[in-house]
């Protein structure tokens, strides 16, 4: 099957182990795939929740707007915080994919991590923040969708970090097998795609918000 | 492909996004141009990283090799415009009938 | 009835007064579940099945085993659904200028229960166990891709269900209808927990399908028997295929729906509120961006069963295998640009009107397609008329009745005029009875012999097929008249003395429809009493083309000893014509199979408890519902033994077995198909 002049042909979205594990390549075929279309029937859910907030934008039944409620200096802090996640799981995955050192896999993902967790403190305090002003999702249809909107990407985040800390586990006790390394494939492409989910929230909601 | 391509590609991907991010943000607050400009520069830059983040982070490219994920994108993003657009079409023209 | 703010920490809004004594009917109905309930408890006891049960059936992730699960849990709840209707139908029929024997709140949770168990855990389960069952056989594979989620989609879907039969006993359900359109089931209405029901019954059927979708898409892309193209693929698989990924894109705007309305329910916000900013055509257009794929979702696995019953009854190939995938395909696409003829009432411009009813009236033309494929698939073919045969017949003539009635709809000034009359309820009867129920029973009566490894009676199958069919005319066709007269539909009395004679023959007609189960069932008992008689051991009754026939009936549990390898179109067909259908192999390799798995269970007993506890506002059980299940989520993750690996002497001598079956039998003619001398060998015939 390896064959070192011809490439090895890409199976499946994301990482792929051929060139250093022709073994897991070939099983991870089925599972990232699997894992890719949940991803697109989850980003059907997204878009439709960016549609309802779409047209709720302007039900502020009186209550305060986005360009009252929002800011660009915690938006930014937390793009920027997910983006560098986003950069350590690719390192992660380099990581897994020619190092194949536990340690080293480990510390990225811890770093991973801790990022995706500060991501969800920002976002705690941001919406602190906005219930201590009185903009609770009880306001109005737009209070009611934006905050549906951030949080159900927020719970995508914060299922996102407890699969890192499963898989963290799951590297002590197991090593790199093969079922660790197609987990940290789906991880992966879970991870980088809540990621686009968020350019999408910063951009409509936030920067036009403001805009 | 060793680790030096796919890491450059990480680096490459990291920096495109930086920029178009910037610029997305950047225009919310420089105010010399008409907002109407601005608003579709910015909505640019979203499907620009985007396409960043898939071609960089997610490694889906228009290679021959893996088409049944890139055929569900392609048919992903065609629906989800079916819905999204038919969704905001009716409700915005009831909102309109209903001023 | 006790006072809205009545809570206890233990048992939330629960209170024995939820036990529905004011009313006869509803008390007959709860001691009914709770009889049924007790009894088959009592039942497993007495016959010690208990162990059987949960580790040859509950905890197996056998897609046979599972698509059989689905297919008896979507005939009990189609027992219950059956009954309402003709209890819906009855009341009708007495309440003209009269208030009739339910009350209009009993009245309302009738057709509210029909309607969604109708839909939502009597023909998906039904269409999803038979695509479990047949197509990892069809398409050569030995399972599904991910068969652990096949389980945890079944008992999701049960625990939905499980919900909605609790409801009979702790009462009440939803009054609003299938569609739970707010602002009647926002919480300012319908401060009750009905409602709450309603909506986690049916998300949990949702969040099922989801994963079945995903299971399905990556079995038929991925699991293929080597050789096996696309274009390759039987019809049934097709349309599965087509389903499926019908089923991960219009499943999320329903579960968005229902946890927008839940989140304005149970949290105060405002989505679909007549007040503050909220906006119910939001619901109304997402249900139905959901709703009308949904249709198709059912329709289309019936299109498949269809297409293998015309071509195997006639002996011949489909007549334009192409076209009908193609108008398949073309059918699923569409189908997502159609939803507004559900709305055209609400009130957006004309112009939109008119491109949703253009693309409305446009579906009729793959459909079209269709019936002349399978008219022609007949035509001078070696027709028999088989029970199967005889639904899809029925079915090819209703059928096109309710589409052109569908035709007439789609036309927005006509739909205006019998938008929400019982012309509408005519009209999705009648193109979903015959076109996906029926499919449905067609494939059960044909696929059955594979799955039991023997026949069911005839005579029983052709007696159930009168009663349905003629019991849907009769109580159907009444119905597109009342329509044109203006009568309302869900209405629990109306006064027009015009109406009854109309009504009366609907309600004869659905005690014929109700004749028609009782057959089905005595058709399944005497079946199993008879059946050494009608032993098909061999495994091909009907001279199958396609390769679920060419495994012993019932198929072993790893389904192919060796894996085919597929040159063509019909495989089965191929290999009878060559002479080598069934091979005999000299060695075997071991093969690996997935453990049994009590993942799915645990799942769906602690969802079933979640929702139980948000129904109820039931905290601490929500709370331990959801713990449970991500803990044995991360539990099960690190399982490392999750395989098995039957051996070369297991599967030897299982195949042993079989061959000398097949040695034994006499082939027949097609004939001689529905007498014992069929043991499931076919004679070839070119
Ligand atoms: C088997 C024979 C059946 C009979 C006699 C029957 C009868 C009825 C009746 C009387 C109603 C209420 C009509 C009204 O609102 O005035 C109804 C509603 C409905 N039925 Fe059936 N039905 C049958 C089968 C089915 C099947 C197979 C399905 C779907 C798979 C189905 C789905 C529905 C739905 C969705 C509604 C609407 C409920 C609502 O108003 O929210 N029915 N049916
Ligand atoms: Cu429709």
């Amino acid at each position: 099957m390896t064959n070192s002049t011809t490439p090895l042909p890409r199976l499946y979205p994301g990482m792929n182990l051929g060139e250093t594990d022709p073994d897991t390549h070939e099983a991870a075929e089925e599972l990232v795939f699997g894992f890719w279309v949940f991803l697109m029937s989850d980003a059907v859910l997204f878009a439709l929740l960016f549609a309802v907030y779409e047209t709720m934008v302007n039900s502020t039944a009186g209550g305060p707007g986005a360009a009252q409620l929002f800011h660009l200096k915690p938006t930014l802090i937390e793009t920027l915080v997910l983006l560098a996640s986003s950069f350590t799981f690719g390192m992660a995955s380099l990581i897994m994919k020619f190092k194949q050192h536990v340690v080293l896999l480990q510390i990225a993902l811890i770093g991973t991590l801790i990022l995706g967790v500060s991501f969800l403190g920002f976002e705690i305090s941001d919406f602190a923040k906005l219930t201590r002003q009185g903009a609770v999702p009880q306001l109005s249809g737009f209070l009611s969708s934006f905050y549906v909107l951030v949080s159900t990407h927020f719970l995508h985040v914060l299922s996102g970090c407890i699969w890192i800390l499963v898989m963290l586990i799951q590297l002590s006790v197991f090593g790199l097998d093969e079922t660790v390394k197609t987990r940290l494939l789906r991880l992966g492409i879970f991870w980088h795609f809540l990621d686009i989910v968020w350019i999408f929230i910063f951009t409509f909601v936030y920067l036009l918000g403001l805009l | 492909m060793n680790l030096g391509r796919e890491l450059r590609k990480y680096v490459i991907g990291m920096v495109m996004a930086l920029t178009l991010t910037g610029i997305a943000f950047a225009l919310t607050i420089w105010n010399y141009w008409p907002v109407r400009t601005r608003f579709i520069i910015i909505i640019a830059c979203a499907i620009l990283q985007l396409l960043v983040h898939f071609r960089y982070f997610l490694h889906i490219d228009l290679e021959k090799s893996h088409r049944d994920d890139l055929q569900l994108i392609l048919f992903s993003a065609f629906i989800i415009a079916l819905m999204v657009g038919g969704m905001l079409w009716v409700i915005f023209n009831l909102n309109m009938r209903m001023m | 009835m006790i006072s809205n703010s009545y809570w206890n920490p233990w048992f939330g809004k629960l209170t024995l007064n939820a036990i529905p004594t004011d009313s006869l009917v509803a008390m007959g109905a709860a001691s009914i579940a709770v009889l049924g309930a007790v009894g088959t408890i009592v039942l497993i006891t007495v016959f010690g099945k208990w162990r059987y049960l949960w580790s040859e059936w509950a905890t197996s992730v056998d897609h046979k085993r599972i698509g059989i699960m689905y297919v008896v849990l979507s005939l009990v709840m189609l027992s219950r659904a059956v009954i309402e209707a003709i209890v819906i139908r009855l009341q009708q029929a007495v309440s003209v200028n009269h208030s009739g024997f339910l009350a209009p709140e009993h009245f309302g949770q009738l057709f509210t229960t029909h309607g969604t168990i109708m839909i939502f855990f009597m023909i998906m389960p039904f269409l999803t166990g038979l695509i479990n069952y047949v197509v990892p056989l069809q398409i050569g594979a030995r399972d599904v891709a991910f068969p652990v989620l096949n389980s945890i989609s079944l008992f999701l879907t049960a625990a939905g269900a499980f919900l909605i039969m609790a409801s009979l006993v702790l009462a009440p359900f939803s009054t609003g209808g299938w569609t739970g359109y707010p602002p009647f089931t926002g919480i300012e209405f319908n401060p009750g927990v009905g409602v709450n029901y309603w909506i986690w019954s049916v998300s949990l059927a949702s969040i099922g399908s989801t994963l079945t979708g995903i299971n399905l898409i990556v079995t038929i892309y991925k699991k293929r028997a080597p050789g096996m193209r696309l274009m390759f693929m039987p019809l049934f698989t097709w349309t599965s295929l087509c389903v499926a990924i019908m089923m991960i894109f219009a499943m999320p705007p329903l579960t968005v729906a229902t946890a927008l309305l839940a989140l304005d329910r149970y949290l105060g916000m405002h989505f679909f509120t007549s007040g503050a900013g909220g906006n119910m055509m939001n619901y109304i257009n997402l249900f139905w961006e959901f709703g009308h794929p949904e249709v198709y979702i059912i329709v289309l696995p019936a299109f498949g069963v269809f297409s293998e019953v015309f071509a195997t009854f006639s002996a011949k190939a489909l007549y334009g295998y192409t076209s009908l995938i193609v108008a398949t395909m073309a059918i699923a696409v569409l189908s997502f640009t159609v939803w507004v003829h559900h709305f055209f009432t609400m009130g957006q411009s004309a112009n939109i009107n008119a491109a949703f009813g253009i693309a409305t009236m446009l579906i009729g033309i793959p459909t079209g397609v269709k019936i002349y494929d399978w008219m022609l698939t007949m035509y001078r073919g070696r027709v028999r008329f088989t029970s199967p045969l005889l639904w899809a017949i029925a079915f090819l003539v209703t059928f096109v009745i309710g589409g052109l009635t569908g035709i007439l709809l789609s036309v927005p000034p006509i739909d205006f005029m019998v938008h929400n009359t019982t012309f509408l309820i005519a009209h999705f009867h009648n193109v979903i009875i015959p076109g996906s129920l029926f499919g449905m029973i067609a494939g059960y009566q044909y696929w059955f012999p594979k799955a039991f490894g023997y026949r069911l009676d005839e005579r029983w199958g052709r007696i159930a097929f009168v009663c349905w069919t003629a019991g849907f005319y009769l109580a159907f066709m009444p119905l597109y008249v009342l329509g044109l007269k203006g009568m309302p539909r869900r209405s629990v009395e109306t006064f027009q003395s015009s109406f009854e004679p109309w009504l009366l023959v609907a309600a004869v007609g659905s005690l014929l429809i109700a004749g028609g189960l009782i057959s089905l069932g005595i058709q399944l008992y005497v079946s199993i009493r008879q059946r050494d008689r009608a032993r098909v051991a061999a495994g091909d009754p009907w001279d199958g083309r396609n390769l679920e026939w060419s495994t012993s009936a019932p198929p072993p549990e790893y389904n192919f000893a060796v894996l085919p390898h597929i040159e063509g179109r019909y495989p089965f067909y191929q290999m009878k014509k060559l002479g080598h259908a069934y091979p005999q192999q000299k060695t075997y390799q071991p093969i690996k199979m997935p453990k049994n798995s009590g993942l799915g269970p645990t799942i769906g007993v602690a969802s079933a408890a979640l929702c139980f506890g948000l129904v109820w506002y039931i905290w601490w059980l929500a709370i331990v519902g959801t713990a449970v299940i991500i803990a044995a989520i991360i539990v099960r993750s690190f399982n490392r033994n999750t395989m098995r690996v039957i051996s070369v002497e297991d599967i030897e001598h299982t195949e042993a077995r079989w061959h000398a079956i097949l040695a034994a039998a006499v082939p027949v003619s097609r004939d001689q198909e529905n007498v014992p001398a069929n043991v499931g060998l076919a004679e070839f015939m070119s």
